[in-house]
């Protein structure tokens, strides 16, 4: 059954509806030939939000944003259930307006650039009836070639360690794995910055600590900008460069993470800032 | 052997499930699911006895195998006694052997196979018009919200008719020629296709079509990689739910007036007392039913290999 999913009718059907198969990709940018190494890093976006609002109704879950964040930087945001860390993000990946302020995204030099951004959620969100590698050649949009798709699919499958998985149905893998699929999804055409929203919130301890290294390096391979809301203070320390706090809608503590990576569980400097983080999460400081 | 027992058991059990009409899949799934774990204490009750005895595994499949058709077999050879006694009246009812034979006579004559042409014909191209109108309203407005307040309305009042109820009507409008078959058969398929295509755009994971907006699908894209097979488990459902109605119909406005066909069949040959020919018919609308059927099912399979609950 695996083995034969790229001859599956449903791929096989669809791959007849394809309406014409361009050889740009969305931006413009021409596809190459099959033979050539995988796409490089495109350069990381940072972010400029100045007084970014949101509400719904009267309900003002976002007062006054001002933030700045470096091309490449990994920021992590953490805050109580509620406190607006999923609209944020969802303001900075285009999928909501924001109703006041406004958010831009940067160059090195800080000049405006297109925004870049990809987004994974707490559910991975795939397909059931694409295999694996066609649920990440989703991720390259409308009228790429097949082929060139698949290809691109399968490098960065390898990148965060799915290949043999290729060709199975999502039905088949762990929760785990198919964070993994979902986040080759968001990668593979290379956005310039990534939001994660509770990425490994579902997960069990273990693979949770696994996919953390997993984050780690692959964002350090691949340079992308990261915002990483997470609800886990302990992992907000370990990943990030820097971790915000949310509370009623404004930042209420920002505070910078120096520790070179790796870092390794136990580190007595990680857990005082970890603790300094949840006094802040709590309302205690 | 505990283990063949049971997963023996369990699939026969799946596809009687199966067999019955289904308005949710998901229903099904569970169902399935409870029933086969129901299942485990039974088999293994099995082969507890079965090791007691002697030669054990061999004999409780193989009566696994032919036990189920122990009570048809039976049933028609206790039949061909009563008529060859003649204790049943061939008016009434005529033997198995008439039947076979009477079969026999007309697929050599060639009869037969043109009936069953014409037959399939009518319900095809039935299925073919009323499919395709029910299967584009149901995408229509599971899609368009505009649509969906124009029509569905009209379509779900339309449906509490009897379509069966209209011949009077239908004979009126369009006499009692091939018209009349394909807008009865049509107007039968129709409703349990746009109805289960309907509900299936309607209950795909909103989730997944926010994820296909996300990476810039165009409505096309999303159609055809979300939203077509996120529905695709439902108008299964519908499709082979019409091919009942389908069958239904087409006997029964065979069997107001054609000139041809299974139906045709059937009536001259009451007229002429031929039961043998009369339960013919019955039985070839029961093969091509169950034909349908199974050729809806595996299709079912094949295009839905992706989901857990329609793995071989
Ligand atoms: N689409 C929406 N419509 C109305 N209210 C919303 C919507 N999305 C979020 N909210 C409200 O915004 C607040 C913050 O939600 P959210 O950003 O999801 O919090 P969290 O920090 O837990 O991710 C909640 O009070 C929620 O009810
Ligand atoms: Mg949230």
């Amino acid at each position: 059954m695996p083995v034969s999913s790229y001859l599956h009718p449903t791929a096989m059907v669809w791959d007849a509806f394809e309406l014409q198969e361009r050889a740009y990709f969305p931006d413009g940018t021409e596809v190459r030939p099959i033979a050539e190494p995988p796409v490089l890093p495109k350069a990381p976006a940072g972010l400029r939000l100045r007084g970014v609002e949101k509400a719904f109704g009267d309900n003002r879950v976002l007062r006054g944003i001002d933030l700045d964040v470096p091309a490449g930087q990994f920021v992590a945001i953490v805050g109580k259930s509620g406190c607006g860390k999923s609209t944020l993000l969802r303001l900075l990946v285009g999928l909501d307006e924001p109703t006041g302020g406004e958010i831009d995204f940067i160059d090195d030099g800080g000049d405006r650039v297109a925004p870049d951004a990809r987004i994974v959620f707490q559910e991975p969100r795939l397909l059931p009836w694409f295999s694996v590698a066609d649920n990440v050649a989703v991720g390259l949009g409308d009228g790429v070639p097949k082929a060139f798709a698949r290809r691109e699919a399968e490098l960065v499958l390898e990148e965060v360690q799915l290949s043999e998985k290729a060709k199975e149905w999502p039905a088949k893998l762990s929760g785990g794995q198919r964070q993994r699929v979902a986040l080759a999804r968001a990668l593979v055409s290379r956005p310039g910055l990534l939001a994660l929203d509770e990425p490994l919130g579902a997960l069990d301890a273990l693979t949770r600590i696994s996919m953390q290294q997993l984050l780690t390096r692959v964002w350090r391979e691949l340079g992308f900008t990261a915002v990483l809301v997470t609800h886990d203070v302990t992992e907000a320390v370990h990943l990030a460069d820097r971790v915000i706090v949310l509370d009623e809608g404004q930042v209420t503590l920002d505070l910078a993470v120096p520790q070179p990576h790796p870092r390794h569980h136990g580190d007595p400097e990680l857990a005082l800032l970890e603790g300094r983080l949840l006094a802040a999460v709590l309302g205690e400081s | 052997m505990t283990t063949i027992d049971t997963f023996s058991e369990g699939r026969k059990l799946r596809r009687a499930t199966s067999g019955t009409p289904r308005t949710l899949t998901e229903g099904t799934l569970t169902e399935d699911r409870t029933q086969a774990s129901q299942n485990p204490p039974k088999g293994a009750a099995d082969s507890v006895q079965a090791t007691a005895g002697k030669p054990a595994g061999l004999r409780t499949i193989s009566r696994g195998t032919w036990l189920p058709y122990l009570v048809p077999v039976g049933l028609v050879l206790v039949w061909q006694v009563l008529s060859s006694t003649g204790l049943i009246s061939d008016r009434i009812m005529p033997s198995p052997v008439a039947v076979v034979a009477a079969f026999w006579e007309r697929l050599l004559s060639g009869e037969l196979g043109r009936d069953v042409a014409v037959s399939g014909a009518r319900a095809l191209s039935g299925l073919l018009i009323g499919g395709s109108i029910g299967f584009l309203l149901g995408i229509a407005n599971g899609v368009s919200k505009l649509s969906e307040q124009l029509t569905d309305t009209t379509l779900q009042m339309l449906r509490t008719i009897p379509h069966l109820a209209m011949i009077p009507l239908v004979i009126l409008w369009f006499g009692i020629g091939e018209e009349a078959k394909l807008f009865l058969t049509s107007l039968g398929v129709l409703f349990p296709i746009y109805l289960n295509t309907y509900h299936g755009v309607k209950n795909v994971d909103r989730d997944l079509v926010e994820m296909g907006k996300i990476y810039g699908m165009s409505s096309w894209s999303l159609f055809r990689k979300v939203i077509f097979p996120g529905a695709l488990p439902s108008i299964f459902v519908g499709l082979r739910y019409a091919l009942g109605i389908m069958w239904l119909t087409l006997i029964v406005s065979e069997s107001i007036a054609a000139n041809s066909g299974i139906g045709y069949m059937a009536n001259t040959a009451r007229e002429f007392m031929m039961t043998e020919v009369v339960v013919l018919a019955l039985v070839i609308y029961a093969v091509l039913g169950k034909l349908a059927d199974v050729i809806a099912r595996a299709l079912e399979r094949w295009a839905l290999s992706w989901n857990a609950a329609y793995q071989a």
